[in-house]
């Protein structure tokens, strides 16, 4: 895309922020509200030789952009809903055989078919552990089209980094909403390429991570006889069904991303320097909670919004941080509400909401009033 | 100082073992399997073909014939149960210069995978697959699955199975697969042929073959013993490349049809297809 304005929903900035992280591969399955992803890629992907593909369901789907990944391709997938719950298993897949792939989530009312065009926010735990298992993952959510076509490179880019699944949230509101953005020109930014061998094959063990707990990838075709399995394996790709290597590589699994999790974080403070009141949003319930908290400072009320971008591994640094109370603004009935209580030091309240529509800066405002001193 | 010549048999060995991983072994399969005797075939017709083996990828999913991939000693994946076709099917859209091989299970293939079998059958992938039909679900310790014939008894079918199975050729057919044969592990020559054969044609090729479980199929069957499940292949089958879609049915130790039931080229492949999509997208 040339570099300059454009006026795209949340979907079409997905998909052509992953054509300007370098994204070539696209294997998905229609469903509301992530198909203009899909339609965007269908049509975009093959002007820059890339591979579009609609799979046969989501399952497949995913299991196409591990083996694309594998192939060498940055590859991703969008779904919504009932199609992330059936991805969830190769989502394991993934972590347990370290690809880097990038999956889009724009969340829907839910459970079930639930409501398939209006907002909810009630993926952000299935997010974490939706795949069985005790693992960790990355996990964006951004709150505007430009932030969404920003943070589709960060997706990569950890993604390629960390040899991990990034679960890339959305939400309905944001998936179907347009926006004034802008695309920088091509050569501004980084884009990170996933760690290849140093050794010739032969002497390269295919799980052999370095010091930062990350093995180098091969590529299929490059004469590494690379076996990837999804049961429990040693530093050589092989199976190996004890405890002691289940300790070994499930820990590393989940400490790869820990020793990185302040690289990983991204969070936005808005006026919290003095407040004795943080509303913790995401996403585009946090766009109310911006307006909210400026008319809460017109009345008096000191109230910040702290909105992490980065969702898992959760910033929690930035909890604790503040010791105020927390307001736990979020369209579910309690997800990330528990997190924070794990880490402030005070009072923290749940503003909750069942999905269907965002919080409005008037619900906002009235919670926010019981902190006027 | 005198080095005895090595006989061809010798030199096939080596060149079959460097096709497997020899550090791993022994292998996690019973005596009298038949899973081996299918690797072993698939190797030969490899060698035979004198192909990169740097190209090729075997990718399997779950069961016991899915631990062969495990065992070769090339890019390999031991995927999750059912998704080794659209596994596959990534690694192939992705770089269809790769020679993709899917290595499975009747019920990893035809049961849970099934609808990605049929899709990826509709769209014509260039990809091969070796299913080992061994009437059930072996590592799971001998359920029915969608290919025990009526009436057999398994874990699950103490009663003898009501169920109805799969005609894999027929179903293969009817999708417009280019290539498609049924052996037994009795047929080892021909076997080895037809995958020889298959290695050469593009598209999907669908190669069935009706294997041996003897630890938990045979045993339940009046067959506990391997050879006698290999008696039954020898005696029951019958070669028939022309069969009609009645003649492969299979039943409860029925007659086996074998063959070489399609053989069709020229049929563009689904990365060919989008080859020219490419040309098209980018004039
Ligand atoms: C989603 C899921 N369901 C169930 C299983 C358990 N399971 C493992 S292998 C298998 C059946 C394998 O049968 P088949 O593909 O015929 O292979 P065989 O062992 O007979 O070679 C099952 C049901 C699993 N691994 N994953
Ligand atoms: S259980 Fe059956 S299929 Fe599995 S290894 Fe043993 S004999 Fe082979
Ligand atoms: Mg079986």
């Amino acid at each position: 895309m040339k570099p300059g304005y454009y006026f795209w929903s949340g979907d079409i900035a997905v998909a052509e922020g992953a054509i300007f992280a370098g994204c070539r591969f696209y294997a998905g399955y229609p469903i509301t509200p992530s198909s203009e992803i899909a339609e965007r890629m269908a049509l975009r992907l093959p002007q820059v030789g890339g591979k579009f593909i609609e799979m046969e369901d989501e399952i497949g789907s995913i299991a196409a952009i591990i083996g694309a990944s594998w192939a060498g391709e940055k590859a991703m997938t969008a779904t919504s809903g009932p199609g992330i719950s059936l991805m969830n298993e190769n989502i394991g897949l993934a972590v347990m055989t370290e690809v880097p792939i990038v999956v889009v989530n724009a969340m829907r009312g839910a459970p079930s078919t639930g409501l398939p065009t209006l907002v909810s926010q009630g993926d952000f735990m299935q997010a974490r552990w939706g795949s069985h298992g005790s693992y960790e993952i990355i996990s964006y959510y951004p709150d505007s089209v430009q932030e969404t076509f920003d943070l589709m490179l960060d997706a990569f880019n950890s993604a390629e980094r960390y040899r991990v699944p990034v679960m890339f949230l959305l939400d309905a509101m944001l998936a179907h909403m347009y926006e004034k953005i802008y695309v920088p020109p091509e050569d501004s930014v980084e884009r990170v390429e996933r760690k290849r061998p140093t050794k010739p094959p032969g002497e390269q063990l295919i799980y052999e991570a370095d010091e930062d707990l990350i093995p180098p990838m091969p590529r299929i075709g490059d004469g590494y006889k690379i076996h990837a399995s999804g049961l429990t394996h040693n530093e050589k790709g092989y199976p190996e069904l004890t405890p002691q290597a289940q300790e070994r590589l499930v820990r590393r699994l989940n400490e790869k991303i820990r020793k990185h999790q302040e690289k990983i974080w991204k969070v936005e403070e808005y006026r919290t320097e003095d407040a004795d009141v943080i509303v913790v949003a995401m996403g585009s319930n946090a766009r109310a909670v911006r307006t909210a908290v400026d008319a809460a400072r017109n009345e008096g009320i000191k109230a910040g919004l702290l909105r992490p971008i980065t969702i898992w591994p959760f910033p929690y640094k930035y909890i604790e941080k503040y010791s105020v109370d927390y307001i736990v603004a979020e369209i579910n009935y309690g997800q990330i509400y528990h997190v924070v209580r794990e880490y402030a030091d005070n009072k923290v309240e749940l503003l909750p909401k069942m999905g269907g529509e965002l919080h409005t800066p008037q619900e906002i405002l009235h919670a926010l009033r019981r902190y006027k001193k | 100082m005198s080095e005895k010549k090595k006989t061809t048999m010798e030199i096939l060995r080596e060149k079959v073992e460097e096709l497997l991983r020899t550090d791993r072994l022994p292998h996690v399969w019973c005596p009298g399997c038949g899973i081996g005797i299918v690797l072993n075939a698939f190797l030969r017709a490899f060698i035979r073909a004198k192909m990169d083996p740097n190209k090729l990828v075997v990718v399997s999913g779950i069961g016991c014939t899915g631990r062969t991939a495990g065992y070769v000693n090339v890019d390999s994946f031991h995927t999750t149960h059912g998704r080794a076709i659209p596994f596959a099917t990534g690694i192939k859209f992705a770089r269809p210069e790769l020679n993709v091989v899917v290595f499975s299970g009747d019920g990893d293939l035809f049961a849970i995978g099934g609808n990605h079998f049929i899709n990826a059958a509709r769209r014509n992938h260039d990809i091969l697959v070796i299913a080992v039909n061994n009437f059930t679900y072996g590592m799971t310790g001998g359920q029915h699955g969608p290919t025990t014939p009526t009436g057999a008894y398994t874990t699950t079918t103490p009663y003898g199975n009501p169920d109805r199975p799969f005609n894999i050729p027929h179903l293969a057919i009817s999708l417009g697969v280019p290539y498609v044969a049924r052996w037994t592990t009795y047929h080892l020559m021909q076997l080895q042929n037809s995958i020889y054969t298959a290695l050469h044609r593009k598209g999907f090729r669908v190669i069935e073959i009706i294997s041996q479980c003897p630890t938990v199929y045979g045993r339940r069957n009046e067959m506990k013993n391997p050879l006698d499940m290999m008696e039954y292949f020898r005696k029951f089958s019958i070669r028939k490349d022309d069969a009609t879609a009645e003649e492969m049915e299979l039943t409860y130790n029925g007659k086996i049809v074998v063959g070489v039931f399609r053989d069709v080229q020229g049929i563009p492949t689904y990365e060919e297809r989008y080859e020219e999509l490419l040309r098209r997208a980018q004039k």
